[in-house]
């Protein structure tokens, strides 16, 4: 189905605080943003995909964003994957239009952790929180001690991470966080859970975002001004919790879900110009570069020397700035940001680029799903 | 007045569990059936999905894995231990347990050998490690 499904529309809010809005209300606005930049009328709209807020759980909430939608949609629901269910539900939306379910869906997303909870990222880890192990960053934390314990890896790895999302989102005016980092100020960024310091990782944000799927064909009868076209996707899970797992920093999810997108594609890794790669963490990145073959296992630390992630690098990773950045929203605008890359209408856009990846992950590396997009 | 650490929740399935560590014995779940070992605690064994298992007594020995150090509390009891660690360890049966390690920071190193260091607070037990 290379090429069949495209991107027709991207949307968001401003990123950053919205005190006194709900979630419901800030899908909707993406919805209507996207809607607009695809030049489609929300009555043709009969999907809606929701991927559920991390801060709050509702209750048949895809219903309740339809509802504000104005919508009867023939599919509407919400979906908890994590991080990587953006992604997954932009591919449930193009295997819905493949079938002949759905004709034109919004997949959509929005969440308010900054002014309303954050207690998600900090929660008890079952019963293990006697043992003071809470929040999402310990988890990682865990890995990225693993990675510098079996490859060496230094602290500039990490820092290179995020000094190319940091010196991106300077670039990018809708960046919540529009301050370059040096390396010097990374090292002296504390620890929070050691060995990650503040800027290994991501922020805290409210905002929504949102994009509508449709056809090629369908695009083109409608005459969509800048569809961008799915040319693969993929997706997989290591269900197991760290102490299941017999590797840390092995991520056989990563390995599933890039091993189906770059056959759907029918690309190598050689051929993606420009990569928007999840960075809830800077160890998520390196693991993430590592597990799609940009590397091998353990030699990211090397893979992202000289400025090999910036902008005319190698590889130019985040190009908005990513969740360390652009917003610490779980993945849906490194979708909206791969959309602009291939229309070349990126603030930091990559010259020539034709083919660019986009990685969502969730839990800690539980979840993965994988697309790459075209010019 | 310091806060109480937050109190494993005890169920019909994880009770020998914890009260294993209260008498001075870590025990993990092996299955019957296909020789599995895990932990935490669940009902059915994850490999086969039959029920017919039965906790094991560990010897207590283990290496480390991986280890974090916390340098904010994202709960009041830990407050005045930062930093404090939580460590991945690998006990020498197979499974693996989120545990504290009883020993300076400095002196953690990867694959290092462990013996299990109960400790003991107050209405329960946790599985505490110290280097062997
Ligand atoms: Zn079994």
């Amino acid at each position: 189905m290379r090429g069949e499904i495209v991107i027709a529309g991207i949307g968001n809010t401003r990123y950053g605080r919205h005190p006194d809005r709900d979630t419901v209300s800030l899908n909707v606005e993406a919805c209507r943003h996207a809607l607009a930049d695809a030049a489609v009328d929300k009555d043709a709209v009969d999907a809606v995909f929701v991927k559920t807020p991390s801060s709050a759980r509702e209750f048949m909430y895809g219903q309740k964003v339809s509802e504000a939608l104005g919508l009867q949609p023939r599919i509407a629901g919400a979906w908890d994957q994590g991080g990587a269910a953006n992604i997954t539900l932009l591919t449930f939306a193009a295997m819905a239009i493949m079938a002949g379910q759905c004709e034109i869906a919004l997949v959509c997303y929005a969440d308010n952790p900054k002014t309303g909870s954050a207690a998600h990222f900090a929660r008890p880890r079952g019963n293990d929180a006697a043992y003071g192990w809470f929040s999402t960053a310990a988890g990682y934390a865990m890995i990225h001690r693993n990675h510098v314990d079996q490859f060496g890896t230094a602290p500039d790895a990490f820092a290179a991470v995020a000094m190319a999302c940091r010196r991106n989102g300077a670039a990018n005016p809708q960046a919540q966080l529009r301050a370059p980092l040096t390396l010097d100020a990374y090292m002296a960024s504390p620890f929070v859970v050691e060995p990650l310091r503040r800027d290994d990782c991501c922020l805290i944000s409210d905002g929504g975002a949102a994009v509508v799927v449709m056809s090629a064909r369908r695009a083109r009868e409608m005459g969509v001004a800048a569809p961008v076209p799915i040319l693969g996707f993929g997706h997989g899970q290591v269900s197991w919790d760290l102490q299941a797992r017999s590797s840390l920093t092995r991520l056989p999810a990563v390995e599933a879900a890039a091993h189906d997108a770059f056959a759907m594609a029918g690309l190598s890794t050689r051929q993606i110009d420009v990569a928007q790669i999840y960075d809830c963490f800077t160890i998520t990145v390196l693991a993430t570069l590592e597990a799609y073959g940009f590397c091998a296992h353990g030699e990211s630390g090397r893979f992202v020397r000289d400025g090999a992630l910036e902008i005319g690098g190698a590889l130019p990773v985040n190009t908005a700035g990513g969740l360390l950045s652009e917003t610490g929203m779980p993945g849906m605008q490194l979708i909206l940001e791969g959309v602009r890359q291939m229309r070349g209408t990126a603030a930091t856009q990559v010259r020539g680029a034709k083919h660019c990846l986009v990685t969502n992950q969730g839990g800690t590396m539980h979840t993965h799903s994988s697309l790459i997009l075209g010019a | 007045m310091t806060a109480a650490i937050p109190e494993p929740e005890i169920t019909s399935v994880n009770r020998p569990y914890w009260e294993g560590l209260k008498q001075g014995q870590l025990m993990f779940a092996r299955c019957r059936q296909c020789g599995n070992t895990w932990f935490p605690a669940r009902p059915e064994c994850p490999g086969c999905l039959q029920d017919d298992w039965a906790w094991t007594p560990s010897a207590g020995q283990g290496r480390l894995i991986s280890w974090v150090v916390y340098h904010i509390a994202f709960h009041p009891a830990f407050r005045d231990r930062l930093p404090y660690n939580v460590a991945l360890v690998a006990i020498d049966e197979g499974p693996r347990l989120i545990a504290n390690i009883a020993a300076p920071h400095d002196a953690l190193h990867a694959d290092m050998r462990l013996r299990l260091d109960i400790a003991h607070i107050g209405a329960f037990a946790l599985a505490r490690f110290a280097p062997a």
